[in-house]
């Protein structure tokens, strides 16, 4: 009884694949000793951690001294990373939760994928402002409760602290939806299991059975959690860009920035995305799975995404002209000519024009410049962030006090290492449990495999 | 004393067999203990007579409890126990209360809702429940009868009857 597919629409699963050849497909990797790629890709990856734990551990030993944030410019490279890591895990809870609420079936190859994603994105930005502390043994000080210190609580008018609760909260969410989601195929790897792995699985699995009652429940769940993950994934990007949007900063006091902050968060988040499911996908063998149709469609969103960002960027331009504040003016004339000029045009040519090649059908379905330009949009928003933070705040009011930054090899390392805990994570991620959703995609096997719709249909429904 | 389960099931390759299955059992008026498969089936519960799940009303009163906690508690802080000026807001500043309060009615209401549907589905971590076949969460779909309900070789002789795979009896514990 599934729902009435065109039989123009693309496949979304080749191969003609039976239920069976779904489970083997998607479990194998779990199951076999890990490919040579594999351990080719982690290698670097525990290396980058170790270096990023080296370095953390040097700032906690030498203190925030250790970078070379100064008095003008005292949020640098770290508020940059964390922004830029908050913005790639939004794509994981937009693709399951906003695409479920608009019946998208292509988020079925990806959705795995990215809600893994957004759970090891947000541990790699929390890092940053905990370490940004300086006596991160404290770091607990940010949550409200009950203290001997006094009656004393957190300032819960400050932007900052909005934030901590956005992002705790968002990481607590997604990490419910995506183990939610996650137990049905946990036990498909159990029933398959011997010895002591099927003891493991049957732990985290949680004794699902696959009773009906149980499915109608977990799909309410899946749905009301979709429900609530959509505002809130709204709501943690404006409450980042409050962080700067709240300030009285010429450059950063623009009621424009959740908007963009949003879009550019999904644009990135996207781009993160591709650049990991074209590596995954190659490295696991999932081309049957992650089709070219996923890829356009993800193309489509960036280019979408893109395209808003660019308009921001071209409005806040306008905005800053229209305003006749010379302040406003000044600043905005200082982030694309200033000293930091360099960030600004990366950034413009980055995000704003390389989107738009994916007007071309034949670009937004190939592989190899998709990869590429996911990269390039990658460092394109990072170095929005950048702009954004370290360009405003070298030219703030005080000439005197103007000031340049460049980070030092402690900064960089722990940039490093959050890429090292985000792989090392991942890759840990797709040898335990399954990268696609096995139980959604056998659910759209009879309206999207490629033995249905398409053009080698052989069935009909 | 261990509680244990009689039961009769049938295995089926695909959902439309076991929705037709369902149908006639429900027609025969036969008492179904459950039915599994390995993946959500469409249709299957207005057939099974399933009501509707109730976790969304449950959710929506997490939620409140946590406008609530977060709303109140603020405002006890900033008017009673640590009134504290910032900025040149006044004291019970309620539009500043407003991200976090959204923030904790969300975190309530998911945390609530995905205990509730552990707790009720009586699942959790270290949970075994009985699983009557390991390819159900495979590829097979399965339509138990309960031989305390229904007797067991009527019930046999009505799955033969259905377009069904394999017959199979266990005994397990419930």
């Amino acid at each position: 009884m599934s729902a009435p597919v065109s039989s123009i629409r693309e496949p979304l699963i080749i191969g003609h694949k039976t239920y069976h050849d779904i489970t083997e497909n998607l479990v194998a990797p779990t199951e076999k000793a890990p490919p040579l790629s594999w351990i080719l890709i982690f290698i670097p990856a525990v290396a980058l951690l170790g270096l990023g734990t080296f370095a953390a551990t040097w700032t906690v030993y030498g203190g925030i001294g250790t970078w070379n944030l100064n008095r003008t410019i005292n949020w640098g490279w770290d508020i940059t990373n964390f922004v830029w890591w908050i913005g790639i895990g939004h794509a994981g809870t937009l693709i399951s939760a906003i695409l479920l609420l608009f019946r998208q079936k292509w988020r079925t190859g990806v959705n795995r994928a990215a809600e893994a994603m957004t759970i090891f994105a947000v541990m790699c930005a929390g890092f940053f402002p905990i370490i940004h502390m300086g006596r991160v043994w404290n770091a607990m000080f940010i949550f409200p409760y009950p203290n001997t210190r006094g009656s004393l609580w957190v300032n819960f008018n400050s932007a900052l602290l909005w934030d901590v609760f956005a992002i705790s909260t968002y990481f607590t969410v997604s990490l419910l939806f995506w183990y939610t989601g996650l137990v049905p195929d946990l036990a498909t790897i159990r029933d398959r299991a011997k010895g002591i792995r099927k003891k493991i699985y049957s732990f985290f699995a949680l004794g699902w059975t696959g009773a009906a009652k149980h499915w109608q429940r977990w799909e309410y769940l899946s749905l009301i959690l979709a429900g609530l993950a959509t505002p809130l994934v709204l709501s943690v990007h404006t409450i980042v860009s409050f962080d700067f949007a709240t300030s009285m900063i010429p450059g950063w006091h623009t009621t424009i920035f959740p908007p963009y902050f949003v879009a550019g968060a999904v644009f990135s988040g996207f781009a993160m995305v591709l650049t990991l499911m074209l590596i995954a996908r190659k490295v696991l063998h999932l081309e049957q799975y992650i089709t070219i149709a996923h890829i356009e469609s993800m193309n489509k969103v960036i280019l979408t995404t893109g395209s808003i960002v660019g308009v921001a960027y071209i409005t806040e331009l306008f905005i800053s002209w229209y305003s006749g504040y010379i302040y406003e003016q000044w600043a905005f004339f200082n982030r694309a000519f200033g000293v930091y000029w360099w960030s600004y045009f990366g950034m413009m040519t980055a995000n704003v024009i390389s989107p738009q090649f994916f007007w071309s059908k034949k670009l937004r379905r190939n592989v190899t410049f998709t990869f590429f330009l996911s990269i390039f949009i990658n460092v394109g928003m990072w170095f929005e962030r950048f702009v954004i933070i370290a360009t405003t705040l070298a030219r703030d009011f005080l000439p005197s006090s103007w000031s340049y930054y460049s980070p030092s090899w402690v900064e960089i390392s722990l940039y490093l290492g959050t890429f090292g805990l985000f792989f090392t994570l991942f890759l840990i991620f797709v040898r335990v449990a399954p990268v696609v959703a096995i139980a959604e995609v056998k659910h759209i096997l009879k309206g999207a495999g490629d033995q249905y719709v398409g053009e080698n249909a052989t069935k009909n429904h | 004393m261990k509680k244990r389960k009689d039961v009769v099931y049938g295995i089926y390759n695909d959902e439309h067999d076991l929705l037709n299955a369902v149908r006639s059992a429900k027609d025969k008026g036969m008492e179904i203990m459950d039915v599994y498969s390995p993946f959500p089936v469409h249709g299957l519960d207005p057939i099974l007579g399933l009501k509707e799940s109730r976790l969304h009303i449950a959710g929506f009163f997490y939620g409140m409890i946590g406008t609530l906690t977060a709303f109140l508690g603020m405002t006890w802080i900033f008017t009673k126990d640590w009134p504290t000026i910032f900025g040149g807001k006044p004291y019970w500043a309620v539009p500043s209360f407003i991200p976090i309060t959204f923030e904790l009615t969300v975190l309530f209401a998911a945390i609530g809702m995905t205990i509730s549907f552990y707790v009720v589905s009586g699942m959790g971590f270290g949970v075994e429940n009985f699983v009557l076949d390991e390819r159900i969460s495979d590829d097979k779909f399965c339509l138990a009868f309960d031989k305390e309900e229904v007797d067991a070789s009527a019930a046999k002789e009505f799955l033969e009857s259905t377009n069904v795979e394999e017959i199979h009896e266990k005994v397990v514990k419930a």
